[in-house]
């Protein structure tokens, strides 16, 4: 499955903030360490700023904080803010699809089912342990835990 | 973090957060209907009963029926949850693994770690008997117990579930 970058950006994000509980990261940090313009980020921040997911607090060392619940929040809630993941399973209702087209539309929407189930059932707060079993220790100085930018998505 | 110590004289664990566990024992069976009942509002007396004969009095080397008791008093004790699993090997290839087939706690006693405490110490039971690996099945609508294996450092396997109606 292939996320957008926007997808794999706000996850990112919001991984650096529930790592730094209780402290504003500012956008030009996150977008140091995976190497994308703020530009871009805070576009990612607005979107899930409306979602309720993030708030920012201004001022001098200002920045955002996540303001969900890690271990109420899943993948699939950010996912699906920047995804549309049920572009298969409406257009299966199309009335004028033949039956291959519809035997090709059930297997698809088996794949989107279990991607589904997948990203809904992996929190914020087990995307930070599986994060920690491999290491990277992410949210911490960006220098010490990811050296040659490991988390960086490809841009 | 769930802290667990294994008293081994009585062949029991105990949690921080007021439970132990333990083997499953015959007095314990309806405690254990009763709570199945209150979960999935669905009787299954007979299948109970069958289960405790052959996971609570069977190949206990290989076969686990842990139930999670309050501590305190014997007297007051009574059951907040179970789980089930045993060694399973060669099913379609699969080297011997761990096979947790139910789970199932107190609904007003969950977020206490009870959950956490039945797959530790089954956990133990699986590493004890030499496997290394631990599996489960879980419907993909299922979403508390499925947040809870995950939380719990669970992936997905390499094995696919299929299905069909039959006609």
């Amino acid at each position: 499955m292939r996320l957008q970058i926007s997808t794999r950006l706000a996850i990112f994000a919001v991984l650096e903030l529930t790592a730094r509980e209780g402290r504003q990261v500012s956008v030009a940090e996150i977008g140091e360490k995976y190497g994308v313009s703020s530009y871009h980020l805070a576009k990612v921040m607005h979107v899930m700023g409306r979602a309720g997911l993030v708030r920012s607090v201004r001022g001098a060392g200002g920045g955002y904080q996540f303001a969900g619940n890690a271990r109420r929040t899943t993948l699939l809630d950010v996912t699906q803010l920047f995804e549309d993941l049920n572009s298969v399973e409406q257009d299966a209702a199309a009335a004028d699809a033949t039956p291959e087209d519809q035997a090709l539309r059930e297997v698809l929407n088996e794949i989107d089912d279990i991607a589904r189930a997948t990203l809904g059932s992996i929190t914020i707060a087990t995307m930070r342990k599986l994060v920690n079993r491999r290491g990277s220790g992410g949210g911490g100085d960006s220098k010490a835990v990811s050296p040659g930018r490991r988390n960086q998505p490809r841009l | 973090m769930n802290s667990l110590a294994m008293d081994t004289k009585a062949q029991a664990t105990t949690t921080d957060t007021a439970v132990r566990v333990r083997r499953v024992q015959a007095a314990d069976i309806p405690h254990v209907i009763g709570l199945d009942t209150r979960v999935t509002r669905l009787a299954k007396t007979e299948y109970w009963n069958d289960v405790f004969r052959r996971y609570g009095k069977q190949r206990l080397h290989e076969r686990f029926f842990l139930v999670a008791e309050s501590r305190g008093d014997r007297a007051d004790a009574h059951v907040l949850g179970f789980i089930i699993g045993e060694i399973r090997a060669w099913e379609f290839g699969s080297t011997p693994c761990g096979w947790v087939f139910a789970l199932s706690v107190e609904p007003e006693m969950r977020l206490h770690s009870i959950g956490n405490a039945l797959l530790e110490a089954i956990s133990l039971k699986f590493k004890k008997a030499g496997v290394s690996k631990m599996r489960t099945r879980v419907a993909r609508d299922a979403r508390r117990p499925l947040l809870f294996f995950r939380s719990e450092g669970m992936m997905a396997g390499p094995y696919i579930q299929l299905e069909k109606d039959l006609d």
